[in-house]
């Protein structure tokens, strides 16, 4: 099998662990709703600089209780198993892929939840979409290799938080302000650095996770 | 590694810059007046600290390829030495914008930037420790290592340009160098540049070079025991 095949089958793979037994995926839908529902309590009405900031936050969070249970919860011996069949590098681009398949749909019912419990104050949507879309493919991107690293130290939950932090703040201080530009509704052709910029430490993240990966599976 | 000539020129360097920056004409402009001698100080911290990171990242390539237990620890050693030419860099800038803009701390992406930066190394170092087994260490935390530089870069240098910043070199604004620096300046600044930079390689090369000798040590007490 070549590359992409090798990539076709694993986030196949994936989907299907995940489809049959809908924990994961359920458990972190609810646990954004209900950060919603927390969240309005708390703020009943935000002007729009918050309504953005409170939205990648609860974004943010959610990404990360997602995607660090990536790589531990398959057991150790199964990830030998798929090593001995697979390219390594096939791996940990599966997993981006299922990553940024996973959060599009986490983050698109936090949007419609979000937008409809907060009054949606976005003048450009197709804009704001495009930079949810973004985020979560970054989002993916970054964490999915640092959570390859902290599952390796065992400690999981604070390591990953304590690595992943940092990383991610370039990338979230774009998104936020790309977003900003569809909430305010600027024209299009401001925002096209910030989509520059997003995409370029995309291709950066992913192109340094490839390289990296197959030193970090081999123990 | 024993050779000397670059460290005495390194203190020649530093030295002859101290005095010429705190003695030598500056160019009265308004706002900066005589703080711009800082330019001698701060700046030279970031390059010291960036080149050491370089190091440290090229160290940790170079361990992935080869396993040698010796580049990581050159690797971990260049990072702490430049933490603390980022601390530095921070104070001295932070002392400067007291001055210049009336607050060491103002809201501005440069300087975020900066703090995140040192927050994603700080991280490197929690993450060694959080790993018992000596070559999973070195392992592990040069992937981090090498995945964080770009990073940090980007922190530092691309996102200040893209936003509005105080800083100088960033956000539209001109660098110290094109704008306010008269010809008598800039040699003082480049020898400072190189100085700092000497001497933030050479505070490595003595960690790194006790570090040897206390593994060493270790090693012996484990085969004595």
């Amino acid at each position: 099998m070549n590359f992409l095949e090798q990539v076709k089958v694993l986030v196949i793979k994936d989907i299907m662990l995940e489809w049959r037994s809908k924990a994961a995926i359920n458990s972190i839908l609810l646990y954004v709703v209900s950060t919603v529902f927390v969240c309005y309590q708390a703020f009943k009405s935000v002007d729009t600089l918050v309504w953005n900031a409170l939205f990648w936050i609860i974004l943010l969070f959610a990404s990360i209780t997602a995607i660090s249970r990536g790589f531990t919860q398959e057991t150790q011996h199964r990830y030998l198993y798929y090593y001995s069949l697979v390219n390594p590098k096939a791996l940990v681009f599966s997993k981006i892929v299922y990553n940024s398949v996973l959060m599009t749909l986490i983050s698109g019912t936090a949007f419609v939840v979000y937008g409809t419990i907060f009054k949606s104050p976005i003048e450009d949507l197709l804009l704001y979409f495009t930079a949810v879309l973004l985020g979560a493919i970054s989002f993916s991107s970054v964490f999915t290799m640092v959570s390859g690293i902290s599952a390796k130290t065992g400690s999981n939950s604070t390591i990953m938080a304590i690595l992943s932090f940092p990383v991610i703040i370039p990338l979230l201080i774009v998104l936020i302000k790309l977003s900003l530009h569809a909430i305010q509704g600027v024209e299009r052709a401001a925002s096209t650095s910030e989509l520059f910029v997003l995409i370029a430490i995309n291709v950066i993240t992913i192109a340094i996770s490839l390289l990296l990966f197959p030193y970090l599976w081999r123990d | 590694m024993r050779k000397t000539w670059w460290k005495i020129l390194a203190v020649i360097m530093v030295g002859s810059s101290v005095i010429a920056g705190l003695l030598g004409p500056v160019p009265e402009l308004p706002i900066l007046n005589e703080t711009i001698r800082n330019v001698y100080y701060h700046v030279p911290m970031w390059f010291a600290m960036i080149f050491l990171y370089l190091i440290s990242v090229v160290y940790s390539i170079k361990y992935l390829g080869s396993s040698d237990r010796k580049h990581d620890l050159i690797a971990v050693e260049a990072v702490n030495t430049g933490i603390l030419f980022c601390g530095l860099g921070l104070l001295t800038g932070m002392l400067w914008g007291y001055i210049t803009w009336g607050d060491p701390w103002p809201n501005d992406p440069k300087l975020n930037g900066s703090a995140i930066a040192t927050l994603m190394y700080l991280a490197y170092l929690v993450l060694r420790n959080a790993l018992e087994e000596e070559q999973k260490r070195a392992k592990i935390s040069a992937i981090y290592n090498i995945f964080a530089f770009p990073v940090m870069i980007v922190l530092i240098y691309i996102l200040p340009k893209l936003t509005d910043s105080l800083h100088p070199g960033s956000g539209g604004n001109s660098t110290i160098g094109s704008l306010d620096m008269d010809n008598y300046m800039r040699p003082v600044f480049y020898t400072a540049a190189i100085g700092w930079i000497l001497i933030g390689v050479w505070i490595g090369t003595m960690r790194y070079r006790i570090r040897l000798i206390e593994e060493q040590e270790d090693t012996f007490d484990n085969s004595a025991a």
